[in-house]
């Protein structure tokens, strides 16, 4: 490999951790939030709202069942509004995001649904508001949910990251799909699939660790 | 302090609507113990749920320090929950939190200075006796350390009033006791008024005062413990405590019983004693008197709430007119006797 060849992939890496820790905040803040949501507007939860509860899950789900691939091309004229186009780095952070949002918000319903009931009710008794169950009891005692919704959503990313890349968004996968598939370089096409092994592999133990260190039991 | 009145609660509508609790009054007197024992499904769990309004009645009111409960607003009522602590059966301590996280939370809700906070939770630990785990999480507690955890954490923001919702039924005979000693001495240290849950009588006999007995959602009998364990006033009340107190004959009279005295046998007597000893001198002054002899098969004795309760299954030795005369006897003294059955003379 030429060393202007191993630059372009130094870059693709840098360019991939961009794209995929922007769009990784934005998505599990937001996600995060939408989870919160869909948890207490529950019925008989503490901020019981059934049909916002049900408008909620129905726009989380056609989030979800969308291809991201489909995702990226149907969002294109809202990215332009957005950024100003809908090609390069930064405006694939757009679909990218909003792709993770209800993906994280699913896995942060679960993991406050694993949040035994009693200690709500015992929050409740202490005579705590809502906002205080969500922040105190909910969202901490549900931390290693959590930590495990962030790593699968990072790692989900760096899979939809690669195929933004593909059509413009930069990053490992543009590199893999230019140089690697079109220009016939199995060489990269190798490198740049262990890098983005290494990537899944390191963000997994990251996330194993911090869910080890977060249970005290 | 603590005032149920005619507290009705339904669950669901129509003809599937079932009632957990019917027209419950109830008064908890400040500084005492009282306790609501039942078999489960009886309502124990909506009742001590509706003092608190975790569970809002369907109808009735429900009054804590003076205050109606189910007249406040939302926001009304957290405040007026801060001056009511609760413990629960399974502890419902945050894992995520240390003990004296644990302890602070219903601090730092309020909005507790930090130094407070501290200070406040210095106390608690060496009331409760858990200042050498002060750090630990919940995961490394024992059952009894977590229910004292509970406590601990009930009392931080200085309520008048706990609720106990089956606070020992997770813990083992020992741990329970110790649970029960805590929850008096609290009691008899603070004056804080104490309304439980269980469906163990020897919860009931004890910490409480007063004792209400639940069946079917209604609130059947509610006594002071000593009247409650000597004289239910209840068919409920004396079936449930002859469960508790059975002092059942054993296998071997069982055997005698069945074979019979045919014509000529004695009479085996069940004996309860309510209030007074089960005296050497009754049993002398039986026999001088009467010129009965008893032979005592089974006994036992109970102190409950420095009341005495005594039972004892004996033969009845003598002639009949002679064993009449001593049954009456023994009910003007107050002595509640059962004929189990005829047995052959012992000799």
């Amino acid at each position: 490999m030429s060393s202007a060849m191993i630059d372009r992939i130094l870059d693709a890496v840098i360019d991939t951790f961009y794209l995929v820790i922007c769009s990784g905040v934005i998505g599990i803040v937001l996600g995060i939030m939408m989870g919160v949501a869909l948890y207490v507007t529950r019925e008989n939860r503490i901020m019981a709202l059934p049909a916002l509860n049900r408008v909620i899950s129905l726009i989380v789900n056609v989030g979800r069942s969308v291809p991201f691939i489909i995702l990226m091309l149907a969002l294109a004229p809202f990215t332009r509004w957005l950024v100003g186009s809908y090609i390069g780095t930064t405006a694939a952070l757009v679909p990218l995001s909003i792709a993770a949002i209800p993906f994280v918000a699913r896995l942060v319903e679960g993991a406050l649904n694993e949040v035994p009931h009693g200690l709500i009710e015992a929050a409740e008794s202490m005579g705590a508001t809502p906002w205080q169950i969500i922040t105190r009891v909910l969202l901490p005692e549900a931390r290693g949910g959590l930590i495990t919704a962030a790593t699968i959503t990072i790692i989900a990313l760096i899979g939809y990251s690669a195929m933004a890349g593909a059509i413009g968004a930069g990053g490992l996968g543009a590199v893999a799909y230019n140089y690697g598939y079109s220009r016939y370089n199995p060489m990269v096409m190798l490198v740049t699939v262990l890098i983005m092994v290494v990537m899944v592999q390191g963000v997994q133990m990251l996330g194993d660790f911090l869910v080890h260190r977060s249970r005290h039991r | 302090m603590i005032r149920l009145e005619n507290v009705t609660r339904v669950y669901g509508q129509g003809a599937g609507a079932v009632t957990a609790l019917k027209d419950v009054n109830l008064e908890v007197a400040p500084g005492s113990i009282t306790g609501v024992i039942g078999v489960s499904g009886a309502g124990k769990s909506t009742l001590i749920r509706c003092v608190n309004l975790l569970e809002r009645p369907t109808r009735g009111r429900v009054f804590v320090a003076d205050q109606e409960l189910t007249a406040l607003n939302k926001e009304a009522l957290r405040k007026a929950r801060h001056g009511i602590g609760m413990i629960f059966q399974h502890f419902n301590l945050l894992e995520s939190r240390t003990v004296r996280g644990n302890i602070g939370l219903p601090l730092e809700l309020i909005g507790t200075p930090r130094r407070d906070i501290d200070q406040r939770i210095d106390e608690l630990l060496e009331l409760t006796g858990l200042a050498e785990r002060a750090n630990a999480y919940p995961a490394a507690l024992s059952g009894g350390q977590k229910q004292r955890v509970a406590i601990a954490r009930a009392l931080a923001s200085n309520p008048k009033a706990l609720l106990c919702d089956e606070a020992t039924s997770a813990l083992d005979p020992q741990t329970t006791s110790a649970i029960l000693t805590l929850l008096r001495d609290i009691n008899q240290r603070l004056g804080l008024t104490i309304l439980l849950i269980t469906h163990e009588m020897e919860v009931v006999r004890t910490i409480c005062d007063q004792v209400a007995l639940i069946s079917g959602g209604a609130l059947v009998e509610t006594a002071p413990v000593g009247d409650f364990f000597t004289r239910p006033a209840t068919e409920e009340g004396r079936l449930f405590l002859n469960d508790f107190l059975q002092l059942a004959p054993s296998n071997a009279l069982l055997q005698r019983l069945s074979d019979g005295g045919a014509g000529n046998g004695v009479p085996v007597v069940r004996l309860t004693f309510r209030g007074q000893s089960l005296s050497s001198e009754l049993m002398t002054h039986l026999e001088q008197r009467f010129g009965l002899r008893l032979h005592i098969l089974q006994a036992r004795v109970e102190n409950i709430q420095g009341r005495t309760l005594g039972l004892m299954i004996a033969e009845f030795d003598g002639d009949r007119d002679i064993i009449d005369d001593a049954m009456a006897h023994l009910h003007t003294l107050d002595v509640q006797t059962e004929v189990l059955g005829h047995v052959q003379r012992h000799d």
